[in-house]
């Protein structure tokens, strides 16, 4: 668990040096991410420790946001004034989104399959 | 036996102990029942935990500031976790690779209904400019979100409540949604929660299966960077 916690770690120093290094406006752990899927790919996959613990984790990812959600007890008072403009555009758009994007992905899928150069793995 | 009590009080309210350790029990309560219920989607961990930690800290008069020196530990992991991503992907990759173009497709669209919807309604519905603005970013993950509504006028910590708001209604609905329009794919609907509900719907996905949890986490690095390249120059033109 040390030794896999510590490659994410390293990742994503070397995501966040990166980053602002460049001045790219992707944070760090998401470079790190990307970094850590190439070294994947040239290494033939994660050892038995890094897949182990990443799972641990991301089984769990729910908790992690708990904190920063927590802070919204901070912030509710910006909200009074138009709380019913901002949670009909939120519960819209967030609907809207998931249709469009399931939709478009599913059109195109089955447009790939009309062509005949289908995936053989797509249900 | 009380003036003792508030001596250990004021210690514990300024030890990071204490937020920490209510954290982890906030959540195990809350996982509890979100399992009691079969994961039902209403039934959101993020959500209850919230709820009983910001009642706790508003019936104790705790401040946030307070609370989050202890819980700063736990949000530190979202770093590491966020990298750990890498690992779903790298397994899912044969089928992220065989459907190149409709993940292309499919961010394409997302991205933009996401901003343009969000802008819309709140305009229709009398929002200010600036509220406007601090929606737009609102399905991206909230250090990027939280970059565009700097950079495009908004206000970075009203987009930061926007961003927890969005995945936890996005966490919600996902299911009802995907399943009225017969959505059944899991790489689909992964994908689709990603975009739509960032790190939140991601942690959704994830508890739903594998391959729908490494679909989201994809579309949530995607939609952050593609959504950092659109907005500016979208709200450059809507001014």
């Amino acid at each position: 668990m040390i030794a896999a916690l510590t490659q994410l770690l390293l990742f994503q120093l070397l995501g966040e040096v990166v980053a602002r290094g460049l001045g790219l406006p992707v944070p760090g752990p998401v470079l790190g991410m990307l970094f850590l899927f190439l070294a994947l790919a040239l290494r033939g996959g994660p050892g038995h420790e890094l897949q182990a613990t990443s799972q641990n984790l991301l089984q769990h990812l729910s908790l992690l946001f708990v904190p920063a959600g927590t802070g919204i007890m901070i912030h509710l008072h910006r909200v009074a004034d138009e709380w019913l403009p901002l949670l009909l555009s939120l519960a819209i758009s967030t609907v809207a989104t998931l249709v469009v994007t399931a939709l478009v992905m599913k059109l195109c899928m089955r447009g790939e399959a009309a062509s005949g150069n289908a995936p053989g793995d797509a249900p | 036996m009380t003036p003792q009590f508030g001596e250990i009080w004021v210690y514990l309210s300024a030890s990071p102990l204490l937020g920490l350790t209510i954290t982890l029990l906030a959540y195990q309560a809350a996982f509890w029942l979100y399992r009691r219920s079969g994961m039902n989607p209403l039934a959101n961990p993020v959500l209850i935990a919230v709820t009983i930690l910001v009642l706790l800290l508003t019936l104790t008069a705790t401040s946030y500031e307070t609370y989050f020196a202890g819980a700063q530990f736990v949000h530190f992991l979202l770093g590491p976790a966020t990298v750990a991503l890498a690992i779903p992907l790298y397994t899912q990759f044969s089928r992220v690779r065989a459907l190149l173009l409709p993940v292309f497709a499919g961010l394409v669209a997302g991205s933009l209904t996401a901003a343009l919807s969000a802008i819309v309604v709140a305009r229709l519905f009398g929002a200010s400019l600036p509220t406007q603005l601090s929606l737009a970013p609102k399905s991206v993950t909230t250090p990027i979100a939280m970059g565009i509504a700097e950079r495009i006028g908004g206000i970075p910590s009203l987009t930061a409540v926007l961003v927890i708001v969005t995945g936890i209604l996005g966490a919600v609905a996902a299911r009802y949604v995907l399943d009225a329009i017969k959505v059944r794919d899991p790489a689909i609907r992964g994908f689709a929660i990603g975009v739509a509900a960032h790190g939140i719907g991601t942690a959704r996905a994830f508890q739903v299966s594998e391959q729908a949890g490494a679909f989201a986490a994809l579309a949530m690095g995607l939609n952050g960077a593609l959504t950092a390249l659109l907005l500016p120059l979208l709200a450059g033109w809507m001014r």
